[in-house]
């Protein structure tokens, strides 16, 4: 008994730290709750549920030889220490949509958002990467799709590869999506992001052919570049010549976006994809290890209120009611589909013994959850009028920032004009007004801490610049490394019908599927950027719709070999989540499609402009006919994406039930695992 | 303490899905003494393609 007393008094702590949090009103809130309150409810999970899971749900067996044991090669199967594979892990799975999201949702106040990662990731989030890893472990390493397929059947694992795909396709274009909106008419900014396309190349020339395979030799030389490309930013972004070359309007920066990804991937990866994923990687850890102590020593007081008006919709950033819309919004933060590609990816291949897979499994996907906290921290110690005037679309605050004060204020929010002004000049920004997408948002909290902590006020512009570019790096780095992905997944579906596109010896199927899927991404991207409510608003509760329904996808996975492992029993370990998952992401599909209302949904969006152009009336913002019929179009293909998506969950959902209900008939177990083969003794 | 900074190397070039060489030598001794085992450039290219190369399923949002 003793042994818990520890545990008993974290918890403690933990819901006296989320009661300040959830019942102060009217004076300000330390951040430091937020995080005090997280970090126990984590720990005490950590220490108790994943444990639960490991030991009677999973029964985890580290007497079980894993795949790095059975097929070690020195190559993809390396047993590797546990410490070291955690970072690998977490290195793999920590992205820029728990920055984004958290940031985004902070629209409603800080606690909906805080409520849902802290409840989401211990009982769905966390679930999902831990149970993902645990089936994939049993299985040689296998990949999702493969891992579907055979617990769920042929059909089952095609149409997830589909899902996939489609997802992959909208991630990439929120992502490059997110770079546009930061790097539109920042001189300062693009000409940093741009200096390190030759800085990478250089660094690439180095590990090739000066000194091979000296990843922290070249990533310090890297660092050194990247420093001196953001100090002298700013004398570029000031100086009459040069300035204007590097200010780009969003349209242009959309179509340099569309050809770098077509050109990037299919350069040798040692060029330009591989170093600078060296400097993303080390800069994003860095940057969250600051971020975190930056928080801590400043102690910042949260400004934001901790429910706005908008928690019942219409807010401006995104549509649509807290439920279901924060929980689609939040994303990464609290549940993301996308791990379970990386829980089925390296990472099982790597992992040494099953004793490790909750700190693997369970942990990492905790700490992505602490930092989706540390961004909706940072949107929330800024002055709200200063929140709203980034992230609300032109469409509805105007673009200087007389007509953005007086709006953001009508809103509840007192902002002045100076201040407007004041913040875009101390980070060194033309302006700052409607630069939604959350990149630019959290640059300004990274750089209001990081100043707070290093160089005072005259370092905000350089910090600004920084997290710009933080943030720019490791979403090029990921538009480079998903264009390379979304080809071959492309190119296994066409295989399906023409056999001989797997060809990977002849340069056309590689060329054909690389421009498709490029088309794909580049499609979406433009359409967001010509959205005049901002593209933000549309695209990123498609993408929350997608990456929410793959989770559930590998939630039902669990539930499916839960089942035929006759561990039914415990099955509500992965149901619960999935329920929720599907209930949020069914009914926001069905919203998206459906609702009456036009900031909703696409077909009533499309039907009023539909309408509208019959009469051979022209509706804001379109300023032309053809105008009106982009815009149709776009709205059209939206519900036509969000109906796929519907109908890859469903038919999984389908696969899930059938297996379940079959698997209950039989009396022995029929989960297909590798059999268990015992650690050599050493 | 240098233990500490061998795991804290290691860790950092695992993030780059860099794995050890020294592991991978020790591997090829014990289990195939009968094939040369690839240098340490070759290495470092075999598994810059296979991160890299796009069929490890990308990196995550």
């Amino acid at each position: 008994m003793t042994r818990h007393i520890p545990w008993i008094l974290i918890a403690i702590v933990g819901a006296a730290a989320l009661s300040v949090v959830a019942v102060s009103r009217g004076e300000a809130v330390n951040a430091l709750w937020i995080v005090v309150a997280a970090v126990s409810s984590f720990l005490v999970a950590y220490r108790y549920y994943a444990l639960y899971i490991a030991r009677t749900v999973m029964r985890l067996d580290p007497s079980r030889a894993t795949p790095a044991i059975r097929r070690a090669d020195g190559l993809d199967y390396v047993a590797t220490d546990r410490t070291v594979l955690f970072g690998h892990h977490f290195a793999a799975i920590a992205g820029a949509g728990p920055l984004v999201g958290p940031v985004l949702a902070a629209q409603m106040g800080y606690l909906p958002g805080t409520l849902w990662i802290i409840a989401g990731v211990v009982l769905a989030g966390a679930v999902q990467d831990f149970m993902v890893l645990f089936i994939s472990m049993r299985r040689d390493g296998k990949s999702l799709g493969e891992l579907i397929r055979m617990e769920m059947g042929q059909v089952a694992g095609t149409i997830a590869l589909f899902g996939a795909f489609m997802i992959m396709i909208i991630i990439l274009a929120v992502l490059a999506l997110i770079v546009v909106k930061a790097l539109a008419e920042s001189p300062w900014g693009m000409f940093t992001v741009a200096a390190t396309v030759p800085l990478a190349m250089v660094m690439g020339a180095y590990t090739r052919w000066i000194r091979p395979g000296r990843i922290g030799e070249v990533s310090l030389l890297g660092l050194v570049g990247l420093l001196a490309a953001i100090i002298y930013g700013q004398s570029i972004s000031l100086s009459p010549v040069w300035g204007p070359i590097f200010t780009f309007t969003p349209l242009q920066l959309c179509w340099i976006l569309i050809g770098y990804g077509a050109v990037a991937s299919v350069l040798p990866v040692w060029l330009l994809l591989a170093p600078r994923d060296y400097l993303s990687t080390f800069l994003k850890i860095g940057a969250i290890a600051a971020l975190a102590i930056g928080i801590v020593i400043m102690a910042p007081p949260l400004k934001m209120h901790a429910v706005t008006q908008f928690a019942n919709g219409n807010g401006p950033v995104w549509s649509g009611g807290l439920f279901p819309f924060l929980f689609i919004t939040i994303a990464c933060g609290a549940v993301s589909g996308f791990h379970a590609l990386i829980a089925s990816g390296t990472t099982p291949k790597l992992i040494a013994s099953e004793a490790h897979a909750p700190m693997i499994g369970y942990g990492a996907m905790l700490m992505e959850a602490f930092v989706a906290i540390m961004a909706l921290v940072g949107a929330s110690i800024l002055d709200p009028g200063v929140y709203f005037t980034m992230n609300s679309p032109a469409a509805v605050i105007g673009k200087d920032a007389a007509s953005a004060a007086a709006a953001v204020t009508a809103m509840g929010f007192p902002v002045t004009p100076d201040l407007i002004l004041q913040t875009a000049k101390d980070v060194g920004e033309h302006s700052i007004i409607s630069r939604a997408g959350g990149a630019p948002t959290l640059a300004v909290a990274m750089a209001e801490i990081f100043s707070h902590v290093v160089g005072g006020p005259a370092m905000k512009a350089f910090w600004y610049h920084f997290a710009i570019l933080f943030e720019a790096l490791f979403i090029l780095t990921a538009v480079d490394a998903g264009t390379r992905a979304g080809r071959f997944m492309l190119q296994d579906l066409i295989a399906l019908a023409v056999p001989s596109f797997k060809e990977t010896k002849s340069m056309a199927p590689g060329i054909v599927a690389t421009a498709l899927t490029v088309a794909a991404w580049g499609f979406f991207l433009y359409q967001g950027v010509t959205d005049p409510l901002g593209g933000v608003n549309t695209l990123w509760p498609v993408f929350g719709i997608s990456n929410q329904m793959l989770a559930a996808m590998a939630l039902m996975l669990g539930t499916a070999v839960l089942f035929r492992m006759k561990q039914d029993r415990f099955a509500w370990v992965t149901m619960i989540p999935t329920a929720w998952l599907l209930i949020c992401t069914l009914s926001a599909g069905f919203l998206k499609l459906f609702s009456a209302d036009i900031a909703v949904g696409f077909l009533a969006h499309a039907a009023k402009f539909s309408t509208a152009a019959a009469q051979g009336e022209v509706l804001a913002p379109a300023k032309s006919m053809a105008e009106m019929e982009a815009i149709i179009f776009n709205d059209r293909v939206d519900a036509g994406l969000v109906a796929i998506f519907l109908f890859v969950v469903l038919a999984v959902l389908f696969f899930t039930v059938r297996t379940c209900l079959a698997a209950r008939k039989v009396a022995a177990p029929t989960a297909r695992e590798i059999p268990a083969q015992l650690v050599p003794a050493e | 303490m240098s233990l500490f900074l061998h795991r804290l190397r290691q860790m950092a070039r695992m993030m780059v899905g860099m794995p050890d060489y020294d592991a991978y030598l020790r591997h090829m001794a014990e289990h195939h003494p009968e094939r040369a085992p690839m240098d340490r450039i070759a290495f470092f290219r075999e598994r810059q393609e296979a991160r890299y190369g796009g069929k490890n399923g990308g990196k995550c949002c």
